[in-house]
């Protein structure tokens, strides 16, 4: 049995001991104990250094508000968590945990020089402190500060864990199952409503499990919690949550939590994800998620031993855990009596009970004479002592005129502070409800709702048993009601000793004009009252500012300890009322969440959506490297073997202007436009004149956003008076229909006419070159491939290998060219089929990097490369597309402004480097003048640039301001190794009249 | 002249809780309530009129996934009548059916846990007195549209564009690691 460990009582299970170590010692345990109270039944307080100073720390509190207690948990050499609260930590057998914030050790820690070094680290000290010289800042100090810095080590490796996620809806959640919640979860679960009842803790009951003689319904309030909790988990309607914390309330009821699945078992399941986010929407809310008592803020108050009162009754009554043998308790509120009754009770010595108001005479005080224990009343602290634990306590006296005399100084090993408590609104906070301010309890409390929620017990000021049960009755049942189901409230019976709800918030009084030196209001910050004094000295008022400037409450503990002492003390010094100085914003997270579970299952594979083409597998098994276009693979290059791309992507090239090359043009995206108005929509919304395209012809189309820019462009076919059949790029596909559903339903809702995503629908086998026809007539039926009957830009329906098959004579090469339309689930079969068939024309594969290059060749633009948001049809050439005689399109008012008709806008033009062998950098500048210094003036740029096999030279495409009127001048592209010379030349390099697209 | 028997869908892999159904004819149907009333007569199978319900025979369904959209499924052999006896009752009528059958896949998912793998990544209440059976709609999965519909308690048929099928399947395995293997 460890020294402080009582022979009986608690919560553990004493039948099970477990082994753990902290810093490399072997300590002893029972089941259902944290690491904060196994530590303490040793003995051990010491755990932590502190953030900026490096001061011993000890455990404070006993849960989620622990601002000291952080530590590592190391399972294995891939999980290792920093900055874990040691009071919310389960022990397991073989837990493995460290101090942090210490080197070399925890008991001899060299970083604590800055503690004697503080008067250089005062609030706002990274602003003055290391101003000059002025480059030292990036060089020296902000590294220096940045290593200095931060808690805990964060794991280096991937994360081996699975997280889940997990979406869920119910009529009402509840969060906390103290007796708040447990009595709404009651009420409501009784009423047959969709009940989540969730609570941070492993064991469900809250501030039942630290009780030690409350009895309820007449039951000891142990089986009263265990009954009640069996008959809430055989209800089908209900369902527990522990180890779940609601860590972030989010608009509409939407509510996530972290439930926590592993990190509490000794030997992890197989398969068993680490962590689930829920994300619940609930209908209404309940919030029971009780108090935080709050620390006494006086000279040496962080000093290990010295700890939250509740604490120390959750220590004893809930883990069988003394938190010391020599007690003063310094009382701001009633509850540090009870904690001085409970420990007396279990043979502990109170050495004093400092009573810090002004009267001494409530009923907790009466009571305390009466067992005899020692009350000092109008006491203040002064002091502790002790270097790695507390050892004594300096009392003063409160004198009437408001001075302080010096007291006793009290030998001690633990010193236990209450100064009331403070309601956990965090999450109605975070809901944007309003707080109210109320005076007789000296907190702040929900006031208006924003959403459909309400707080029942502890967190909005009801304090004792009974009020909390009967507020989180009536609230379970009116948040029942609320969701549309019959529900009463149940009434209990109590018999309790309640502390009341006295408090005090600020800084205990002292000697002297100005606050002691390490008087700490935010332990995890370092943030003393002298700091904060020192930020109203500098003229900061606003909470908002002082907190900022001092980081008060600026710590992952959110200042659940700090925000009521720090505003108390801001309060005191401008002689305001709290209220009136405001209250800084609750965010989340309530308690630090893993990045895993936002993550949840969207890692590796599964990180994003992998489109694949019904050709993929065949490009794959022939060798295809592959390139991310939005979502999609698609197939780049085919090497042979020992090619390089640029020797497969020439071979390609050739391949298509010499016999035949096939291309999977599928995840171009595809938009069927159907209806009487078809053809008037495609009018308002291209620029081109749709009502004369034929029935079975196709035409080049661009699509302008309303500022007259080109947006999207496409093959459009007119497969009936009704019917077009759009293609769009493959990036803009998404965008080009929600474009267009976003017309139809709110501009133009008259029109008789609707579209439907087909792009997916149809695999696309593109047959380019001059022996295409001769590849694909073997295996076409019902469609005469003759030019005559099929001419370039014309569509028909017929069949390929017997599959119904819509053919496009159409081309992005410059060439004679098909694109085959075929059901997706035929794309592979046919493609098969037409490679087999073009066997004997060498039909060559090929990619979308050769695609680009003989597009280019043909000076074919590609939206996103030759254009960039800016350019207008006629900036790339394209004013010819434009349907003259239409009333309107979009985006044609734009284009009548005078700047975009300014004939030196940047306009497309061909660029011939007079060097042929060099291929010019995509996104190089232009200049006009060889031999400028910079900046330069830039006249454009290079959009695309290649080498091009079948010129034997290279190519590029730019924009260049004026470029029209430049073509046959030269140019310069500067580079670091200098000017290369171009000249200026129409952008179509090959076959300008268009000759082989008549083949 | 070659002719194709083969073809080829997206692999999902035997499980008992999850399968590929059979390629089906699929139509996109668009008009209003009077295109639809005529529409349903043609198709053999009046549509439903209510939001996000279903109507079907022993061949055919009507899903409900908008005011002026079913979705229509039928044996893939049925597609070129369905398509002209839609067309013809429809003459002049304004409306728009668009072949839709390869553009996406169906999925079952069955078993106890159906609904508890869905809720992973689709955000609607899928308790059986929310989306009760016969209940359709267009909804999302994690990162990927989908079409939801359920057809038993515990069965819901899910429909996906063909591309993101590996992405949907993968997701649903990863989820179902903790139940059904």
């Amino acid at each position: 049995m460890s020294r402080f460990r009582t022979p009986a009582g608690g919560r553990i299970d004493r039948a099970k001991a477990l082994t753990f170590s902290f810093d490399g010692r072997s300590y002893s345990g029972f089941a259902g104990d944290t690491l904060a109270a196994a530590l303490l039944s040793h003995g051990v307080h010491l755990v932590g250094r502190s953030f900026k100073y490096h001061r011993p720390r000890g455990v404070l509190g006993a849960g989620a508000e622990e601002p000291n207690a952080l530590v590592r948990v190391v399972r294995d050499a891939a999980r290792s968590t920093p900055n874990l609260r040691a009071t919310q930590v389960e022990l397991y057998d073989g837990l493995v945990a460290h101090s942090q914030n210490r080197w070399p050790s925890l008991a001899f820690d060299v970083g604590a020089v800055n503690d004697m070094l503080s008067p250089l680290f005062p609030a706002g000290f990274y602003y003055k402190t290391f101003m000059w010289p002025r480059k030292a800042w990036h060089s020296l100090y902000e590294p220096r500060i940045r290593a200095a810095a931060g808690l805990g080590e964060a794991p280096r490796g991937p994360d081996p864990d699975r997280y889940a996620q997990r979406f869920a809806h119910c009529d009402v959640l509840i969060v906390g199952t103290g007796p708040a919640g447990l009595a709404a979860a009651v009420a409501a679960g009784a009423s047959g409503a969709r009940v989540i009842l969730c609570d941070e803790q492993a064991e469900m009951g809250g501030s039942l499990l630290d009780g030690r003689t409350a009895k309820i319904d007449g039951r000891a309030a142990d089986r009263w919690l265990g009954e009640t909790l069996s008959g809430l988990a055989q209800l089908p309607n209900v369902m527990l949550l522990p180890r779940t914390t609601a860590f972030g309330y989010f608009p509409h009821n939407n509510i996530g939590l972290c439930e926590r699945l592993t990190d509490h078992l000794a030997t992890l399941p197989a398969d068993a994800p680490r962590e689930r986010l829920w994300q619940v929407r609930a209908r209404e809310v309940v919030l029971a998620t009780g108090a935080i008592e709050r620390p006494l803020v006086f000279p040496g108050n962080d000093r290990p031993g010295v700890m939250l009162a509740s604490a120390a009754r959750t220590y004893l009554n809930r883990y069988g855990v003394l938190v010391g043998s020599r007690v003063v308790v310094v009382a701001g509120s009633d509850a540090a009596y009870e904690a001085a009754f409970d420990l007396a009770a279990a043979g502990v010595t109170i050495e004093a009970i400092a009573e810090t108001r002004s009267d001494a005479n409530g009923p907790a005080a009466a009571a305390a004479r009466q067992s005899g224990l020692p009350i000092r009343a109008r006491a203040t602290v002064l002091g502790t002592r002790g270097r790695l634990r507390v050892s004594s306590i300096l009392l003063g006296e409160v004198l009437a005129d408001g001075s302080v005399r010096r007291g006793a100084t009290i030998p001690c090993d633990t010193v236990l502070m209450s100064g009331g408590f403070t309601p956990t609104v965090h999450l109605f906070s975070q809901s944007r409800g309003k707080l109210a301010w109320n005076a007789e309890q000296q907190v702040f409390v929900p006031g208006t709702s924003a959403e459909s929620e309400r707080s029942a017990g502890a967190c909005r000021g009801v304090d004792g048993l009974l009020a909390a049960l009967t507020d989180g009755a009536a609230a379970g049942a009116a948040a029942a009601q609320a969701a549309g189901r019959r529900a009463t409230a149940t009434s209990y019976s109590v018999e309790a000793r309640d502390a009341g709800h006295s408090g005090s918030s600020g800084a205990l009084p002292h000697a002297g004009t100005t606050p002691p030196p390490k008087a700490f209001v935010d332990f995890q910050h370092d943030v003393t009252t002298r700091d904060l004094a020192l930020a109203m000295r500098e003229g900061f008022e606003s909470v908002e500012h002082i907190k900022r400037y001092t980081t008060a409450g600026m710590a992952t503990d959110q200042g659940r300890t700090s925000n009521m002492n720090a505003l108390g003390f801001v309060a005191d010094a401008f002689g305001r009322s709290i209220p009136e100085v405001g209250l800084t914003t609750f965010r989340m997270p309530y308690t630090p969440v893993s990045f895993g579970i936002l993550a949840g299952y969207a890692r590796g594979d599964l990180f994003d959506p992998v489109r694949r083409t019904p050709t993929h597998s065949w490009a794959e098994a022939h060798g295809a490297v592959f390139e991310d276009v939005g979502l999609w693979k698609r197939a780049r290059y085919f090497p042979a073997a020992g090619e390089d791309m640029h020797t497969t992507v020439a071979r390609e090239c050739k391949a298509v202007r010499g016999g035949c090359g096939i291309f999977d043009a599928s995840t171009l995206g595809k938009i069927e436009v159907v209806g009487k108005d078809a053809a008037t929509f495609m009018n308002r919304l291209y620029v081109n004149n749709w009502s004369s395209l034929a029935v079975g012809r196709s035409r080049y189309g661009i699509l302008l956003r309303d500022d007259g820019f080109v947006y999207d462009d496409g093959v459009v076919a007119r497969l009936a008076d009704d019917r077009f059949h759009v293609t769009t790029t493959t990036g803009g596909a998404a965008r080009v229909f929600a474009l267009m559903e976003d017309y139809l339903q709110t501009e133009w809702t008259t029109l008789d006419c609707f579209i439907t995503s087909t792009t997916e629908q149809w695999a696309v086998i593109a047959v380019q070159g001059p022996r295409a026809r001769e590849v694909i007539s073997p295996l076409v039926t019902d469609i005469d491939l003759s030019h005559a009957a099929m001419p370039h830009m014309s569509v028909a329906h017929g069949r390929i290998c017997g599959v119904p098959m819509m053919l496009f004579r159409v081309s992005f090469t410059g060439e004679l060219g098909f694109e085959i339309n075929v059901p997706a689930d035929y794309g592979r079969a046919v493609w098969e089929a037409v490679y087999d068939s073009g066997q004997s024309f060498a039909i060559t594969p090929y990619g979308t990097e050769a695609m680009h290059v003989l597009r280019a060749e043909k000076g074919y633009i590609i939206v996103g490369q030759e254009t960039d948001g800016t350019a207008t049809p006629d900036d790339v050439g394209l004013s010819w597309a434009i349907g003259k005689t239409k009333p309107d399109f979009v985006g044609k008012r734009s284009l009548e402004r005078p700047a975009m008709k300014n004939a030196g806008r940047k306009q497309l033009v061909g660029l011939l480097t007079e060097n042929p062998a060099i291929v010019l950098d995509e996104g190089s500048q232009v200049v006009a003048t060889a031999g400028q210094k910079v900046p330069m003036q830039m006249i454009g740029h290079v959009t695309s640039s290649y080498q091009s096999s079948v010129l034997g030279r290279s190519i590029a495409l730019a924009m260049v301001a004026g470029g029209r009127a430049r073509v046959g001048t030269t140019l310069y592209v500067p580079m670091p190794d200098g000017d290369i010379a171009v000249k200026v030349t129409a952008p179509v390099f090959y076959d300008t009249e268009g000759a082989r697209l008549n083949g | 002249m070659a002719s194709i028997a083969n073809t080829e869908t997206p692999a999902v892999g035997a499980k008992s809780w999850l399968r590929l159904q059979p390629a089906a004819a699929r139509f996109s149907f668009r008009g209003n309530a009077a295109a639809q009333l005529v529409a349903g007569t043609a198709f053999g199978l009046p549509f439903p009129t209510n939001a996000c319900r279903s109507a079907t025979n022993s061949t055919r369904a009507a899903l409900w996934l908008g005011p002026d959209e079913q979705l229509l499924l039928a044996a893939p052999s049925e597609a070129e009548s369905l398509r002209a006896a839609l067309e013809t009752a429809l003459a002049s009528i304004p409306h728009s059916v668009v072949d839709v059958s390869h553009r996406q896949v169906a999925l079952e998912l069955r078993g106890p846990h159906a609904a508890w793998i869905l809720n992973a990544g689709c955000p609607l209440d899928l308790d059986a007195t929310a989306f009760p059976i016969g209940m359709c709609t267009r909804t999302v999965f994690a990162k990927t549209d989908i079409v939801l519909w359920r057809t038993a308690t515990e069965h819901f048929h899910v429909e996906v564009w063909r591309s993101f099928t590996d992405y949907l399947v993968g997701m649903l395995r990863e989820v179902a690691r903790e139940v059904a293997g």
